[in-house]
């Protein structure tokens, strides 16, 4: 049992986190005061990081991408998780699920995503289908070749910013199929969603199709394999959530020590009393045990080991672990964690929906149980 | 055209530096360590020498304990094509790295070396200049930009007062400041390749230096405390101030 990083591993963390802190923690401060992110930076970012080859880190390296491993992954997201949403979404990183192209496809939508010419946005959830997939009502009904889909997403990621979008509709009872939809698709609309509390400038759409005609060369997988092509390429994303909520934390964490440090009271500094110091004791050993859960479900995956209720343990427990330390970095801080001075009422704000997105933490421990019971007949 | 470049492995800038409790240095363990910054500035200079054809081959060296070969490593992520650690545990001090790298220039016959002109843990500023006197090769040092033409190397550096440009006959030792450029991040790619590119382990003895230090360090402690300043409500009161109480004026 090795839990050291190997040299390339510790270069990529390094690289990513200097690039982070210099080039996109000085953008943050812009984004949450307007709401958005300029395309024209968002596309400065997008060429950098295509320059220095980190760009599709997840996509195999047959495929033009970086071919890392998911602990490589799993740390690059860690990294990436520090700063904003809206500003690391142009750190290119196509859904995996993009591998499932045929021939054709591949040219018209995953080579230009690896390339950066195009991005990519993934539709399930619907205003009635959260939670429950499977009660989705976007149908496509077939007419002679081709197919005609009707229906609503919403909360749906970054759309804004994407050429295309992947679709998953009831093509049947119990039948879900993915295509492939442009943008510009007649019928098709990506619509502005919701204003959040979390993750300003990082924008969640409103799909609309309305009679839109898409053929059978739009599908995704097989006709009717919508979840086998989702749990085939998208069984480990929910990690990704896990990782970036580490890397959150850490920088969250990384300022309650220096301001405890720092700042003096009653003559002298906070940390000296209990009361602080072993708050960021707790702090210090969850942010640990999520890193280390996120890190043994990544090498499970890359032993091709079973690893559905370790992703689901570290989601569950990294994105709860980031509600509460993001609270108790505040409360070091005092009355000046509120003020948006700091990016602590904003790492607050974010860390809510890390509990919901990718799986609410109900269905993660719906995940655990139930892998913990089907052995003994539960 | 062959070039070298030492890179020394440092506790990073960002981190506050604490003196050890019994005075003998500053604590590294525990400590983030990365390449000094001006030896970074170093390989960058010399991956922009070879990608505008003028240099052929990059080499790396680092001297000092194994982990040393971690700075060799990021210098081989950047763009360097080898690397050669000089292996001890002695505490090194410029006089003997400078001597060691002379070792390695007459083995290795680089036309040019490129160092940082210090490092930011001991700011002893010394190494280059010590070098360039041992090899007697022509040195340039706190460069802001370097042209090589041929057998010349023209160096602007920044000195007090202004710039100065020197043009030296190669071989010569170049160091590097802080405007020179600014250091690329490692890509990918040759992060990757990294670990592909090959290091050579030397020990002072196999170069024929004995790296014993001439200088000893008597004790480490850490600067004075700064007092808290004072506002003043008005600039009359400041002027009242620095004649009453500070006495400057």
């Amino acid at each position: 049992m090795n839990f050291g990083l190997t040299e390339e591993q510790d270069m990529i963390v390094r690289t990513v986190r200097d690039f982070v802190e210099r080039e996109l923690y000085p953008l943050e401060a812009e984004v949450e005061r307007t709401g958005s992110l300029p395309r024209e930076i968002g596309r400065d970012i997008q060429r950098r990081v295509r320059e220095l080859g980190f760009y599709a880190p997840n996509i195999p390296a047959e495929y033009g991408g970086g071919g890392l491993d998911t602990v490589g992954f799993a740390l690059l997201e860690r990294e990436l998780g520090r700063t904003a949403m809206a500003l690391n979404a142009y750190w290119g990183r196509p859904s995996n699920i993009l591998c499932a192209c045929t021939p054709e496809q591949r040219e018209r939508y995953l080579l230009p995503c690896v390339r950066g010419e195009k991005i990519d946005a993934l539709a399930m959830t619907e205003p009635d289908a959260g939670s429950d997939v499977r009660g989705m009502k976007a149908v496509a009904r077939r007419d002679g070749d081709d197919w005609i889909v009707n229906g609503t997403k919403h909360f749906i990621s970054h759309a804004d910013i994407a050429d295309f979008v992947i679709v998953f509709v009831a093509t049947g009872a119990r039948h879900i199929t993915c295509f492939l939809v442009d943008r510009g698709t007649p019928g098709f609309d990506i619509r502005p969603g919701y204003r959040s509390v979390s993750h300003r400038g990082y924008h969640n759409c409103i799909l609309t199709f309305d009679d839109c005609r898409l053929p059978a060369g739009q599908i995704l997988g097989a006709e009717g394999g919508g979840f086998e092509v989702a749990n085939t390429w998208l069984y480990a994303t929910r990690l990704t959530v896990a990782a970036m909520c580490v890397g959150r934390a850490r920088r969250a964490l990384d300022l309650a020590v220096a301001y405890a440090a720092q700042r003096r009271q009653f003559g002298q500094q906070i940390g000296k009393f209990q009361g602080v110091s072993f708050k960021l004791a707790d702090m210090v050993t969850a942010v640990d045990a999520a890193d280390l859960l996120t890190l043994a479900a990544a090498w499970r995956l890359d032993q091709n080991l079973p690893a559905n209720r370790e992703i689901a343990e570290a989601k569950l427990f990294a994105s709860e672990m980031l509600a509460r330390v993001t609270d108790e970095a505040i409360q070091v801080h005092g009355g000046m964690g509120l003020m948006d001075d700091l990016p602590l009422e904003r790492f607050w704000r974010d860390a809510r929906v890390e509990r919901i997105w990718d799986g609410t933490s109900e269905i993660q421990r719906h995940i655990i149980s139930r892998e913990l019971l089907r052995p003994h007949g539960g | 055209m062959k070039v070298l470049v030492p890179v020394k492995r440092v506790v990073d800038y960002n981190v506050k530096v604490r003196v050890r409790s019994d005075g003998t240095g500053v604590e590294t363990a525990g400590v983030k360590m990365s390449m000094n910054p001006f030896d970074e500035i170093a390989v960058e200079e010399a991956i922009r020498l070879k990608e505008k054809g003028v240099v052929s081959e990059i080499i790396a060296v680092s001297l000092g304990v194994a982990a040393c070969a971690e700075t060799i490593r990021t210098a081989l992520a950047m763009g360097a094509d080898r690397g050669i650690l000089v292996e001890t545990d002695a505490e090194l001090q410029p006089l003997a790295v400078a001597k060691l790298l002379r070792a390695l220039a007459e083995r290795e016959q680089p036309r040019l070396m490129i160092l940082g002109k210090q490092a930011i843990d001991d700011d002893m500023n010394a190494t280059g200049q010590m070098l360039a006197a041992l090899l007697g090769w022509s040195q340039g040092t706190f460069a802001s930009k370097i042209t090589i033409d041929g057998d010349t190397a023209t160096v602007t550096r920044e000195v007090d007062g202004g710039l100065e440009t020197v043009a030296l006959t190669m071989p010569a030792i170049i160091t590097t400041d802080l405007r020179l450029n600014e250091p690329r991040y490692a890509s990918l790619p040759n992060i990757m390749k990294a670990r592909k590119k090959p290091i050579e382990t030397v020990r002072p003895a196999d170069l024929g230096v004995d790296p014993a230090p001439r200088l000893k360090t008597l004790r480490v402690v850490e600067p004075p405390k700064r007092q808290a300043g004072a506002k003043v409500a008005s600039v009359a009161e400041l002027v009242a101030k620095l004649r009453t109480e500070a006495k400057v004026i």
